[in-house]
């Protein structure tokens, strides 16, 4: 087959001829209209001809690049023979023409400057603001119903959420805090060994996993299990018309698929960071026993001497904040998710991130709190 | 239509200087018209016009940016909110792709209105959402979840479950958009016998020929360019005498 060829020529004044050979197919080398650009440029034109005598086949790539050279004709007030053009290539171009560009869509155009742009995202930040304290406000009139036995609760689907954040996390709520107990235990070890006070990791262990980490690897293991999946769930209910249909029911979301949610992790959380500290003490326990010549009476007693109930109640009562931060910030970016796929992968992200940096914010409000009240 | 004003002289379903728009982007503007008791009303227009919009003002989901909808000559957007609850509970919804609940199975989803909204027993309750998912020809699927059924069986058990409370309104969006023929057909008896032997008033959005002409008792034309309305009465009549041209070509497929 034939190269694909351009040649452009001027047989009168004024006139390009526009000569096609060769294969004008996708899949071929097609010249750049920017060509036909260059030459009706530099002199003045006033009409356009094709010849595609030496045409041999085309598809998609000839349609496209006349279209581009059409356009610029009508841009340039040059008068294009169509006539030159194969049948086909006439009534498809003719067919692509029918309905005339919507110019008014708001879309495209030139790039807003800086100054637009900043000042778009400080109204988007404000706005989004205000949903939050909306959400907020929401949830906590639902919470007021709740109190006063008014609201829409359904049992069935609490108990399965309760298990779903509850039961089910015990797995990696094990792995990882048992890990992180004996991480713990290690560290603390190389420096303690030095004076010979390798019994102290109980204490570091203990105390370590009771007041901080536990709670906060229980909350972020479920900012990533449990946040993401309230987000996703609510955020394909919010696609399907699933929260509309609710609403036009007179059914409250808020009070429906919320609340449930995050009386759920409310509960579970602490009972989880509990088993994670005790975890976390048992891989304390291995690594000493193991490692350090340390008894495994000699722990244990080390440990019930460190830890006192005051450890225990700050840690579980910033486990339930934490719960309580994981569930709203899954269920706000849930509800909050546009109409498609795209939109529900964004809430989820969205929902760890924004739970991972409030649970982090809070833990370093409270540990200061806590340590002005002598906690 | 002149003895039903007299008999009627509110209509069930009144909109009134209704303005939609997202923003400053205005939808459709100035919407007027009327919907009286029993009748079938169809929202027809080109793609993008509004039309799914127009419903989603009509049932709450959406403020208007101006303007107001009269349910029996109460306000629908002026009310309270314990009004406005009092007042959805008046109609039922089927959405375009059904929107089950998908953690309920399809006789839980029908009965959840009724557990909310009624003092029946669960007996009552299980035999009112049997009936009604037989009513759409769907006996037998009670114990089925959304995801286990196909797209038509969807849009009816949504339509059951708009049924569930015996609303005086039921509105439609969409409701033969992916059907086959037959299915679009036995959708639109359905239709209208439940207009003939409950009386209930209907709301469809669609621009579904075929359905358009065989149920529509009346009908507002939306245009996406002009931004409003710019035809409304029987659906056959502006077929014929319309003297709008794009309303004419729309209702003919385009065959002037």
């Amino acid at each position: 087959m034939a190269a694909t060829e351009l040649s452009i020529s001027r047989p009168d004044d004024g006139v390009v001829l526009l000569r096609l050979s060769g294969s004008w197919r996708l899949s071929d080398d097609i010249p750049p209209a920017a060509r036909v650009h260059q030459e009706v440029e530099s002199r003045p034109t006033s009409r356009l001809r094709f010849d595609v005598s030496g045409l041999e086949a085309w598809d998609t790539g000839l349609l496209a690049w006349i279209r581009n050279v059409l356009q610029e004709c009508s841009a340039r007030q040059v008068d294009a023979d169509r006539g030159g053009l194969p049948e086909g290539v006439r009534n498809l171009i003719a067919l692509s023409e029918a309905v005339p560009e919507k110019t008014d869509t708001g879309r495209g155009g030139a790039r807003a400057s800086f100054l637009v742009r900043l000042g778009r995202d400080t109204e988007d930040l404000v706005e989004g603001s205000g949903e939050f304290v909306r959400f907020l406000g929401a949830v906590t009139i639902a919470f007021g119903r709740l109190l006063r036995g008014r609201a829409t609760f359904p049992r069935t689907e609490f108990a399965t959420i309760l298990q779903e954040v509850g039961a089910n996390a015990l797995p990696i709520v094990s792995l990882i805090s048992m890990l992180v107990g004996l991480i713990l235990a290690f560290m603390g070890a190389i420096q303690l060994r030095q004076f010979g006070a390798q019994i102290f990791v109980a204490n570091l262990v203990g105390i370590g996993m009771a007041r901080d980490m536990g709670p906060i690897m229980a909350a972020i293991i479920m900012a990533g299990r449990t946040g993401a999946a309230f987000a996703a769930q609510l955020g394909t209910m919010t696609v399907n018309e699933e929260i509309d249909a609710l609403e036009t029911m007179g059914i409250d979301p808020t009070e429906y698929l919320v609340l449930p949610r995050i009386l759920a992790l409310m509960f579970t959380m602490p009972l989880l960071a509990l088993y994670a500290t005790v975890l976390g003490i048992v891989g304390g326990l291995l690594v000493s026993v193991t490692a350090l010549d340390v008894g495994f009476r000699a722990y244990l007693v080390q440990t019930q001497g460190a830890l006192s109930y005051a450890d225990f109640a700050g840690g579980l009562f910033k486990a339930s904040v934490y719960g309580v931060i994981v569930a709203l910030s899954g269920c706000l970016r849930g509800m909050q998710c546009g109409r498609s796929a795209a939109a529900v992968g964004e809430a989820t992200t969205s929902a760890v991130v924004t739970g991972i940096v409030f649970i982090v914010l809070a833990c370093g409000l409270l540990t200061v709190v806590y340590d002005v009240v002598g906690i | 239509m002149a003895t039903a004003e007299k008999l009627a002289p509110q209509a069930h379903i009144e909109v009134r200087d209704l303005t939609m728009a997202y923003g400053s982007f205005v939808v459709q503007h100035d919407l007027n018209f009327r919907i009286e008791r029993g009748q079938i009303f169809v929202i027809m227009g080109d793609s993008g016009c509004g039309k799914s919009t127009l419903l989603r003002h009509m049932i709450g989901l959406r403020h208007p940016a101006k303007g107001d909808v009269f349910y029996s000559g109460e306000s629908f957007w002026t009310a309270d909110d314990a009004e406005r609850e009092r007042l959805k509970r008046g109609f039922g919804v089927a959405y375009q792709g059904g929107a089950l609940w998908s953690s309920m199975t399809l006789s839980e989803n029908v009965s959840l209105p009724l557990e909310q909204y009624t003092e029946l027993s669960a007996e009552r309750i299980r035999e009112v959402a049997a009936f009604k998912l037989a009513l759409v020809g769907l006996a037998g699927f009670g114990d089925f979840y959304p995801s286990e059924i196909s797209g038509g069986m969807l849009k009816r058990a949504g339509v059951a479950r708009a049924m569930a409370l015996d609303p005086e309104v039921l509105m439609f969006d969409e409701p033969s958009a992916g059907l086959d023929p037959i299915s679009s057909r036995r959708l639109d008896d359905l239709l209208l016998q439940l207009r003939d032997s409950l009386g209930i008033t209907i709301v469809v959005v669609t621009h579904e020929l075929a359905s358009i002409f065989t149920i529509g008792d009346s009908s507002v034309f939306l245009c996406a360019q002009a931004r409003t309305q710019i035809a409304l009465g029987n659906p056959k009549e502006l077929r014929d005498h319309s003297d709008n041209p794009k309303v004419r070509t729309f209702l003919n497929r385009g065959e002037t």
